[in-house]
């Protein structure tokens, strides 16, 4: 096998040396960029400092790992993360699942472009975009919404002081930001079921709410298990331009906010603990690189032809 | 019953369903909108209405006291925007110029290291070594820190990307380039003059992706850059909205020699986000159809 993979090396370096030449560039970067970053993970193990750099300095074993699971941060951000998540994934298919179904059976091609066209509109701007938005929406003085619940006599809510209002407003705003994305490829895999299978049914006497059932639903199946198992394989990765241009450095809401990519963010840039943050981050890693082999060898087994790889 | 336009019957079933699909997909695109308009409108509301009533669907006094704010000493602003078109412009230029070629050699069937080659491109998708150890290559051993070019390399490779134009590759015919190489043809010239026109909606598309990808880019500001000349339009705008110091100390603010308390802060960071995000809205219905190809591109599985 071995023996093999360097017989072609050495075959396409003499053969093909155009071909190699063109994949160099990526193959360079990958190795610096992304190769070299996972050797540089010992200092997971380590405890890092400037002057000894990541391989001069001492070895301390667990000890990061050990630090970050004591101080009960670990469960809690695991938490929120993969929480998150799961929120995030259902609401959205099935929004997505939804917007698809009904656009595809409208007619109207202007309206239809008009309201894919604004369905998308929000995946096109930047998270520091949607901070400014939230901010205009939630804001205790001026915020809009507080500007509609005075009007209708109701009490103010303070959502940058208050914990429980943020689940609500991420996965809103999560889905404010994807929805229109997600359909557009649930669309596309219903344009590309058969109309024949559609035309027969009808003759059949099958109502829209069959055809849907009987029909799209099964229809959209495969893209909906791919498009899971690539989210699953990211349960633990949080949205991190999400989380921290929404909550920022506000620690009153951590505890409702935090997900595992801004806590190490945020403890790197501020606490400087390079050892435990990277630490976390290589926790994190492993965690979706177990979850996304255990995910796609459970796909292999149930429906082949749905394996990412 | 009624007729449709084209004449054919609808059923009472379809009706409620044409009317529930027209009500759903109104209501989510107005949800979509509606902060847009609101961001928009509280730009050209009176900061003095703004502070008495919060902001609202419709200012009862129009006002361009934060637009004539900041188009007083613009140069912070257009020096972020020549900097994000710059780097946009030239990183997704590199950027789809190695995914093309990288994807093109690994379709290639005589190309006998591309099994291996792919899973080495594919593994990084799969794991990756973390946000910490990455800083420090950049900043302690590549020295990147406030350069132009942390800009360009950070977003520079993104291997999903090349898995697409992989898969769209295939859909060359082999016996072009067959053909060409017994006219004797080389490599590049096959790459440059036969393969790359025949893949331009997905060149297109993709490049659409990666551009949209280097216009909204803060991350790399935040983690890279301190000096103020190289801040990218994303994050410069980050500053402003977070940090009343920054705001306070922009030539925006700055040139309007006032007291620091009395600057229009509210409507003024709603101007500057629409002044840094709408030109872009405003190419969006154009560029449009090619985000679309794009999605679909990635919808079929390869």
């Amino acid at each position: 096998m071995k023996f093999k993979l360097f017989g072609n090396l050495a075959y396409d370096l003499r053969r093909n040396k155009a071909l190699m030449a063109m994949v160099l560039p990526v193959v360079a970067y990958l190795l610096v960029f992304a190769y070299a970053p996972m050797v540089g993970a010992v200092i997971a193990f380590k405890s890092y400092n400037f002057t000894s750099g990541i391989f001069g300095s001492p070895w301390v074993g667990f000890n990061n790992f050990r630090f970050f699971f004591i101080s009960g941060k670990a469960w809690q951000v695991t938490k929120n993360t993969v929480l998150y998540n799961v929120a995030f994934i259902a609401t959205q298919n099935v929004l997505e699942i939804t917007v698809a179904i009904f656009l595809s059976e409208i007619s109207h091609r202007y309206f239809k472009k008009i309201t894919q066209g604004a369905m998308f509109l929000p995946n096109f701007i930047s998270w520091v975009v949607v901070g400014a938005i939230a901010y205009n929406l939630f804001s205790y003085d001026f915020g809009f919404i507080n500007n509609v619940l005075t009007s209708l006599n109701a009490p103010k809510i303070d959502v940058y002081t208050t914990a429980k209002y943020w689940p609500h407003i991420f996965v809103f705003l999560s889905a404010w930001k994807h929805v229109g994305y997600g359909s557009i490829v649930y669309l596309a895999a219903i344009t590309g079921i058969s109309s024949e299978i559609y035309e027969s049914a009808a003759l059949d006497g099958a109502n829209e709410w069959q055809k849907i059932r009987y029909i799209t639903l099964p229809g959209i199946q495969s893209t909906f298990f791919v498009l899971l198992i690539l989210a699953i394989g990211n349960i633990f990765r949080g949205n991190f331009d999400m989380f921290y241009q929404l909550v920022g450095n506000n620690g009153l809401l951590y505890n409702a906010t935090d997900v595992i990519d801004t806590y190490v963010f945020r403890s790197l840039l501020t606490t400087y603990e390079f050892g435990m943050s990277s630490a976390i981050g290589l926790y994190q890693s492993v965690l979706c690189f177990v979850t996304l082999i255990i995910t796609n060898a459970i796909i292999h087994r149930v429906s082949p032809e749905n394996a990412l790889y | 019953m009624n007729r449709n336009k084209n004449g054919v019957y609808l059923s009472r079933d379809r009706k409620a369903f044409n009317a529930l699909a027209y009500t759903f997909i109104v209501l989510i695109t107005i949800i979509c909108l509606l902060p847009f308009w609101l961001v928009v409108i509280g730009s050209f509301t009176a900061e003095s209405e703004i502070f008495s009533r919060g902001y609202s669907m419709w200012p009862h006094e129009f006002s361009l006291e934060a637009y004539q704010m900041a188009f007083r000493h613009p140069d912070e602003v257009f020096r972020a925007y020549g900097i994000t078109v710059s780097i946009t412009v030239l990183g997704t230029f590199l950027s789809l110029l190695m995914t093309t070629m990288c994807g093109y050699a690994l379709q290639r069937e005589d190309f006998r290291s591309r099994g291996f080659l792919t899973m080495f491109v594919f593994f990084t998708m799969l794991f990756n070594g973390g946000l910490v150890p990455w800083y420090l290559l950049i900043t302690n051993y590549l020295h990147l820190k406030d350069t132009y070019w942390v800009m360009i390399l950070t977003p520079l490779v993104n291997v999903y990307y090349i898995i697409l134009m992989k898969n769209f590759m295939r859909t060359v015919p082999k016996a072009l380039i067959e053909a060409a190489k017994i006219d004797g043809a080389g490599e590049f010239y096959i790459f440059f003059r036969i393969v790359l026109p025949l893949v331009k909606p997905a060149l297109a598309s993709i490049g659409m992706f990666v551009a949209l990808g280097y216009w909204n880019e803060w991350r790399t500001g935040m983690l890279f850059l301190q000096e103020k000349s190289l801040f990218p339009l994303q994050y410069y705008l980050y500053r402003l909205l977070n940090s009343v110091e920054f705001l306070k100390n922009s030539t925006v603010v700055m040139s309007a020699e006032i007291s620091s308390l009395s600057f229009p802060s509210e409507s003024l960071k709603l101007a500057m986000t629409v002044i840094a995000t709408g030109p872009i809205i405003c190419l969006y219905p154009f560029l449009q159809k090619y985000f679309v190809k794009g999605i679909t591109i990635g919808a079929v599985k390869g």
